[in-house]
């Protein structure tokens, strides 16, 4: 019973930041995109456009929320709901700070510890590719058909270097368990082990995000906005929510595995949490706003013949060095 | 052990019905006014010619499918880089058995021109 209830409030409390992050990530996009194309971004509604968020979030709920004719009704509903229910299941396994007592009972600041913790994420990040497929599929709309199969491709096809470049972090650390990660990580970073690791993880997980400059599912200028094209009202929110989730966690697993999480010197765990999440979030938005967006058979091409072999040669090269 | 899992069904429950309730609220209180143009498919303001689901070049099918292989070979890797330490010298030569013919599949497949896209 207290271990429900103890779930149930650690539960609330941190999906409660954690939309509230996902919120404050679209004004933070903007100002820095703003800024970065020099003009002030947002910043009518409140002081610094502080209020944004909220006002975009209303306005959503009050838009039609329209169905195209021709939309297969069921799966154009489900989709988005799928995109970013997954997105946001991803926060369960992710370790935030250590342990702290409150009334005498020590809490753990993370919602649980799966031995499975970085199979649960690519699972849960794999269900995410539905909801773009089916929303694109179910649009019965020739951009949302392309968007979607190009998504699809794009994704499975970063995943498999996706999960080949965290491979060389698990054999450091022996365990999928991302809180052991992070303990063993209590002396030297897993980033100085695994370099090249770290920045094939980006580079991945940029591609998996879809995001510039492998934003090619929803290329603005020959797809119009790709596999949500048809969406309006709340559904488009909630796509884009999952966007936004999806790049929040994916910055935040990073830390774990490879800038040593929560720990840090001086600072209490949960605040270094987040500022290495920020610097790596930050990074995203600002390269956005920096690279132009690839070809898609570029895109592929560096997929299978560049980024594939290059994590299959860090594994091998990371075991021979681990074995002598 | 399973009581690790009852936070992350505690979750997936909230997740699910914030998604529930955005959608049912905004058809709640969103206007409804469809039209015959608002509910034909969004293209360049022409009619749109022809059915809205394509077909779909097969290379994306050859990619679905070379994913499949290459990630279950993947998988495979979890749990031997979960053991390593413990397997030492054996598991490392193992593993490099299981790569090389991994890798003679890769090549295989690179030069029957399945990654090609042009």
């Amino acid at each position: 019973m207290a271990l429900l209830i103890e779930s149930v409030v650690k539960v609330i409390v941190v999906f409660g930041i954690f939309m509230g992050c996902v919120a404050y990530m679209t004004l933070l996009e903007r100002k820095v995109l703003g800024r970065v194309q020099v003009r002030f971004g947002p910043n009518r509604v409140g002081p610094f456009g502080l209020w944004q968020p909220i006002a975009d979030g209303i306005k959503a709920f009050f838009k039609e929320d329209l169905i195209p004719a021709n939309a297969d009704k069921p799966i154009f509903i489900l989709a988005p709901m799928i995109t970013v229910a997954s997105a946001l299941c991803l926060i369960a396994v992710i370790p935030f700070g250590d342990k702290i007592t409150l009334f005498g009972h020590t809490i753990y600041l993370r919602i649980t510890d799966l031995d499975v913790g970085i199979l649960y994420l690519f699972a849960f990040a794999s269900i995410g590719e539905y909801g773009v497929v089916l929303g694109g599929w179910a649009s019965g709309n020739k951009y949302g058909v392309i968007g979607a199969m190009r998504a699809a491709a794009q994704m499975i096809s970063y995943e498999l270097a996706l999960s080949l470049s965290v491979i060389g972090v698990i054999m450091i650390s022996g365990s999928l368990s991302l809180s052991v990660i992070v303990e063993k990580q209590a002396h030297m970073w897993n980033v100085v082990y695994q370099p090249f690791a770290f920045i094939f993880y980006m580079v991945c997980a940029l591609a998996e995000i879809n995001r510039t400059p492998f934003d090619m599912p929803e290329a603005e200028a020959e797809l119009a906005c790709g596999y949500n094209i048809e969406y309006s009202s709340m559904k488009f929110a909630l796509f884009f929510m999952g966007e936004y989730a999806h790049l929040v966690v994916v910055c935040a697993v990073a830390t774990t595995l490879f800038l040593g999480g929560w720990q840090g010197p001086f600072l209490p765990g949960v605040l270094w949490f987040l500022i290495k999440t920020f610097v790596l979030v930050f990074f995203c938005i600002w390269e956005r706003g920096t690279f132009p967006r690839l070809r898609y058979d570029q895109i592929m091409h560096f997929g299978w013949k560049i980024l594939l072999p290059l994590t299959l040669a860090n594994v091998v090269v990371t075991a021979i060095v681990m074995a002598l | 052990m399973l009581k690790a899992y009852l936070p992350v069904l505690i979750l997936v429950l909230v997740a699910a019905g914030f998604a529930a309730f955005a959608v049912v609220a905004s058809y709640l209180l969103g206007q409804h006014k469809p039209t015959r143009v608002k509910m034909a498919p969004y293209e360049c303001g022409i009619a749109s010619p022809g059915y809205g689901r394509t077909r779909i070049p097969l290379r994306y099918y050859t990619v679905a499918m070379l994913f499949l292989l290459f990630d279950l070979e993947v998988v495979f890797l979890y749990p031997w880089a979960v053991t390593f330490k413990k397997l030492g010298l054996f598991g490392l030569v193992e593993m490099m058995v299981f790569i090389g013919i991994l890798l003679v599949g890769y090549i295989y497949v690179w030069k029957k021109g399945a990654l090609e896209w042009d």
